[in-house]
């Protein structure tokens, strides 16, 4: 059971893109199991026929103009850029596609 | 009370006294700058102090009022805003490791709807980090202290602002509000604090936690310094969908502000629960009789779905979270770590790096109640679920104008106390999170003290109803004293 | 490996096994559309801009930034779906789509998951066969990150946020003849449509390949997906590749080799399609509602609106030009080629009232004249030659004030200069000579010592009479009216 659950720890953590330790995992997955645990409620009410709430309570077809608003300029755009080339933002080396 | 800025009791008199020529917005900026030297150290509500921005705003302000021009309605009033906040150029950082030292490129509305009111902004509050506690303990500069007593907690996520405004440092302060960070630091503080309705304040600039939650919410000592700040900052905005096509908020001034003459309050059994505080049970039910003293009629009502808001509220905004979150990846900002290894890598070792644990509890919470498999389980069934609340809420108010009770199940919490089990942690969030859900107008009021130790009334009306809230929330300052109340290190202080 | 595979139609028969193979291929084809502006912000949309120039807070994902979404993204996407047949819905709504990657800053994509803007139509290619259309829907573009520039990837956000529709086609395609001809079908009817400019070459037009194949009569196997195709041709040569491939890696009987689902590149220099180098496990997209943008609805009064704005499309008017003008399929083809040459030849039809001439001037000198270097035109609008200038040309030849051939000296000099047909015949004095006189002499002249086909004439061989009419149009200056040549050359030899 407790390894189950550290296996869905690490699972998810790599979908989140955060590497976290062999211990970080153990000490996670049964507070994850003990917060879903106490989640139970949820899974239990009758929601049957109930429509979702997705927020942005009663608004829709909100729009704006296709009117050209000023653009940072490229100093700005790159200011906080960890590591910047020319006028590129750089990043570790990728072979064309999504590795 | 012990409280003053410029020798005023608040901002819209400090502004008022101001704009009639008295005294200095140098003089207001440099009394306020020295008291946060005094006690910043000590009680962590700024994580940055912009002194010299501050400085150079006063200057500006004078000379504006020499000049003879138009003044803004909040003329020369100091300001705190939350470290989530953005404020072009200034550091916005979350209180996270991961945007240490992150300036961005340009303002949130409600930032520069204030400076255009002529506000000094006076630096950033500390907080739970991403917005993500209830105690400001999750913060990477260290934890904020209540004034009331410096080993407490004062609440969180907005905690600095709570104390920032709690120690009389500020008048006013924003903090954020997406499951009760702004109410509860509020009643943990002994102050006014006001989760507008969904949408009516712009979240843009607002650093994203949970979107169908996140509510810039302003903290003050007086019902009138809260709602003069939501005139400021309320009303339409072009950068945010979900913002309301309202103009912004106008306070009306009922005839007899001191009369809630047939006000039907319900009063909601869920809302006093097992684990309630007894010492805030009490402090409650007192302040519920005051209520009727001023005329309203307490309704007993239920709100049937109200064991579902806790798990609810965590699955939706851990779910919108994780997807918020996603963008601190070390390419075109924050602190990049892990950058010799593959592009993903890289991801991971920055997140790994500059997130604390709650954050990637939070993160990975959601992500879970998101992925294939599990989403219809969790995150499907959490959004019927907030319809069912929403619906709760929907049939009471058929019934009564406002719906009350307790803001907080505790009064502030020792430092440390909490912090081993998220979950007690999470708890903390019981009674406001609902109206979170429901995206409706809710103030956490002071309404006593239990064992030295403020207790908040939290007052919930109809969406787009701010007004009601205020106005009730101003009756009730009206027909008691329980806002007079001051931490120790104010009282006795002198004027 | 083709030597073993033969075609038949459009199934594909081994020679190895003599198993008949299906291609299950369905096309994924992303559209720039043509707005000013980014799907969610005021940035210009732009193509060759310096790096990072055109960027704001919201499309590079900034801490607190938040959509807003451009109304003419919305009222082009409508355009295109209506003339593709599609269904509008009266109610659509935006969804995230999560990954992580360095070219899409919020690492979520703002798209259509569960209730694109519009479902279904289809195009109708050239062979007859239709293909069907699943869904159409919005989303912003991706930044380019760049490999090939020095030891790290370079990010260029210039891009990111462009508005995009997505078109997914059934499984309807079958040969690599139907993803050329449907391509080139949709990519004409995004431009009138005014939708998209859907230049590939610019990269406003993607496509990607989704294929399978299986032996005739079973069910469908594991479907690959081929992307990086940067011309309609290598779409074609990619699809034949892929299924070439499939069907080898199939009758290998190595189950090893057997295709998994997975996405392939192409190789535009090998011409192979390559796996994707250590590509994880499928990501989970953990699609959800966007909460920062409310629904969008559609309501009858808006999509009349883009009806209208609509233009007859391509194939419409090529019907309308062979049924009404009396123009052949191919002169209908070439002129619905280009929505400007369409308007252009329209507007010289009208005006001269002579369709088929117009047509016929506008296929040959007038397109010919935008791919020739000395008129510096690549379009049939920068040309100084005006629908009117064409109908005024066609008239003085039809009043017989010019003759054909001088016609098209006079053609030339429009096109060069832009003058009036008028003032062009003017200044190089080219009105026919129809003096019957003048005419005479010329003929007189031409007939003297040709014997031999004068003989050949009087004997019912009238086409001799053509190699005289050359001599008397340049004695003429090519100012004699040929027509009235031959009539003169012919009663002068039978008269004589």
């Amino acid at each position: 059971m407790a390894s189950s659950d550290e296996e869905l720890v690490r699972r998810t953590a790599e979908l989140a893109r955060l590497s976290i330790t062999a211990d970080e995992a153990a000490h996670l997955a049964p507070q994850f199991a003990r917060i879903l645990e106490h989640f139970r409620t949820l899974s239990e009410v009758d929601l049957e026929g109930v429509e979702p709430t997705t927020g942005a309570f009663g608004l829709r077809d909100v729009f704006r103009a296709d009117e050209p608003r000023e653009s940072l300029s490229q100093d700005e755009a790159l200011a906080n850029a960890p590591e910047r080339i020319e006028d590129f933002y750089s990043v570790p080396k990728t072979i064309g596609g999504d590795s | 009370m012990s409280v003053s800025f410029g020798g005023q009791p608040d901002a819209v008199a400090l502004r008022d006294s101001l704009a009639a020529g008295e005294g200095s917005v140098k003089a207001v900026v440099e009394e306020c700058l020295a008291r946060i030297a005094e006690h910043n150290d000590r009680l962590g509500a700024f994580t940055r102090v912009e002194d010299e921005r501050a400085h150079v705003r006063a200057a500006e302000l004078d000379a504006k009022r020499d000049a003879g021009e138009p003044l803004g309605p909040l003329f020369g009033v100091p300001v705190a805003i939350k470290a989530n906040l953005c404020w072009k150029g200034a550091v916005a950082d979350c209180s996270s490791k991961l945007l240490a030292n992150y300036r961005p490129p340009y303002d949130a509305t409600v930032v520069r709807r204030l400076i255009d009111a002529d506000a000094v902004i006076v630096g950033s509050t500390n907080m739970d980090e991403f917005a993500m506690g209830s105690s400001t303990e999750n913060s990477a500069h260290g934890e904020a202290h209540n004034p009331w007593d410096e080993t407490r907690t004062p609440g969180g996520s907005s905690g600095g602002s709570a104390v920032a405004v709690a120690a009389g440092m500020v008048p006013v302060a924003l903090g954020s509000d997406t499951g009760g960070s702004v109410r509860q630091p509020a009643a943990l503080c002994g102050l006014l604090g006001l989760k507008p309705t969904y949408g009516r304040v712009s979240r843009y600039g607002l650093i994203a936690f949970g979107s169908s939650l996140d509510a810039v919410s302003p903290f003050a000592r007086t019902v009138r310094d809260v709602a003069r700040t939501l005139e400021v900052i309320s009303g339409a905005c072009d950068r945010d969908s979900t913002c309301l096509p309202l103009p912004p908020y106008e306070a009306v001034q009922p005839a007899d502000p001191s009369r809630l003459a047939g006000f039907r309050i319900g009063v909601p059994k869920q809302c006093f629960p097992p684990e309630l505080d007894a010492g805030v049970r009490k402090c409650v039910e007192a302040a519920l009789k005051e209520l009727e003293r001023i005329g309203c009629e307490l309704v007993p009502i239920e709100l049937p779905h109200a064991e579902l808001a806790i798990p609810t509220y965590y699955v939706v905004a851990t779910a919108e979270a994780s997807s918020n979150l996603a963008r601190y990846d070390g390419v075109s900002f924050g602190q990049r770590a892990g950058a010799h290894g593959t592009l993903q890598e890289m991801f991971a070792a920055t997140r790994e790096a500059g997130f604390g644990e709650e954050v990637k509890r939070r993160v990975l919470l959601g992500t879970y109640v998101l992925s294939a498999g599990y989403q219809d389980e969790w995150y499907g069934r959490a959004q019927r679920a907030r319809t069912k609340i929403l619906g709760d809420y929907q049939q009471a108010f058929e019934d009564v104008d406002l719906v009350v009770g307790p803001t907080s199940p505790c009064t502030a919490f020792r430092l440390g106390e909490k912090t081993a089990d998220p979950i007690a942690m999470y708890q903390t969030d019981l009674l406001t999170v609902p109206a979170s859900l429901a995206g409706l107008p809710a103030i956490s009021v002071p309404c006593g003290t239990s064992e030295g130790l403020p207790v908040g009334l939290q007052l919930v009306a109809p969406a787009r109803e701010d007004a009601r809230v205020l106005r009730a929330a101003q009756a009730f300052e009206l027909a008691t004293d329980h806002h007079r109340a001051l931490p120790p290190m104010l009282q006795g202080a002198g004027a | 490996m083709s030597a073993t595979i033969e075609r038949d139609g459009d199934i594909w028969v081994s020679s190895k096994t003599g198993t008949r193979w299906q291609v299950v291929c369905g096309l994924e084809v992303h559209a720039q559309l043509r707005t000013r502006t980014k799907l969610f912000c005021g940035c210009e949309t732009s193509f060759g801009n310096p790096p990072n120039s055109r960027t704001c807070p919201v499309c590079t994902g900034q801490p607190g930034s938040l959509p807003v979404l451009n109304e003419d993204a919305l009222a082009l996407g409508v355009r295109a779906a209506l003339a593709i047949g599609a269904d509008v819905a009266p109610w659509s709504k935006f969804d995230r789509k999560n990954y992580f990657y360095c070219d899409i800053p919020k690492n979520y994509q703002i798209s259509q998951f569960d209730r694109p803007y519009c479902t279904g139509g289809g195009i109708d290619l050239p062979s007859g066969k239709r293909i069907r259309l699943h869904r159409i829907h919005l989303e912003e573009d991706a930044g380019k990150a760049i490999h090939d520039r020095g030891t790290t990837t370079l990010v260029d956000l210039n891009r990111a946020g462009t508005p995009l529709i997505e078109s997914v086609t059934e499984a309807d395609v079958t040969t690599p003849e139907d993803a050329f001809e449907y391509l080139t079908a949709l990519k004409e009817i995004l431009i009138y449509a005014g939708a998209s400019n859907a230049n590939m070459e610019k990269g406003e037009l993607r496509c990607d390949v989704n294929v399978s194949v299986h032996p005739a009569g079973e069910g469908w196997r594991t479907k690959v997906e081929v992307k990086n195709l940067n011309s309609f041709r290598n779409v074609a040569a990619a699809l034949e590749h892929e299924v070439l491939r499939q069907i080898v890696d199939y009758e290998s009987g190595d189950e090893s080799r057997f295709p998994v689902q997975e996405t392939r590149l192409w190789d535009a220099d090998k011409l192979v399609t390559r796996s994707m180098r250590s590509k994880e496990a499928a990501d989970d997209y953990r699609y959800f509602t966007e909460p920062d943008l409310p629904p969008l609805t559609v309501s009858e009064s808006f999509l009349e609106q883009q009806r209208n704005m609509l233009p007859e499309l391509p194939a419409a008017r090529r019907s309308r030009y062979v049924r009404e003008l009396g123009l052949s399929q191919y002169d209908a083809e070439v002129l619905t080629g280009d929505r400007a040459v369409a308007d252009f030849f329209e507007a010289a039809a009208r005006i001269s009232g002579r369709p088929k001439e117009a047509a016929n001037w506008i296929s040959n000198e007038v397109l010919r004249a935008l791919g020739d270097a000395d008129f510096a035109a690549t379009t049939i609008d920068e040309l100084p030659l005006k629908p009117n200038d064409l109908a005024e040309l066609i008239a003085l030849i039809a009043e017989g004030t010019i003759h054909s051939a001088a016609g098209r000296k006079v053609m030339r000099a429009m096109l060069e200069t832009g003058d009036a047909a008028k003032s062009v015949v003017e200044r190089l004095g080219l009105e026919q000579v129809e003096d019957t006189g003048r005419l005479e002499e010329w003929c007189r002249a031409a007939l003297d010592g040709k014997d031999a086909i004068i003989a050949d004439v009087k004997d019912g061989k009238e086409k001799a009479l053509g190699a005289l009419i050359g001599p008397v149009m340049q004695a003429s200056g090519g100012k004699a009216n040929p027509q009235m040549v031959r009539e003169i050359l012919r009663r002068l030899i039978l008269e004589s």
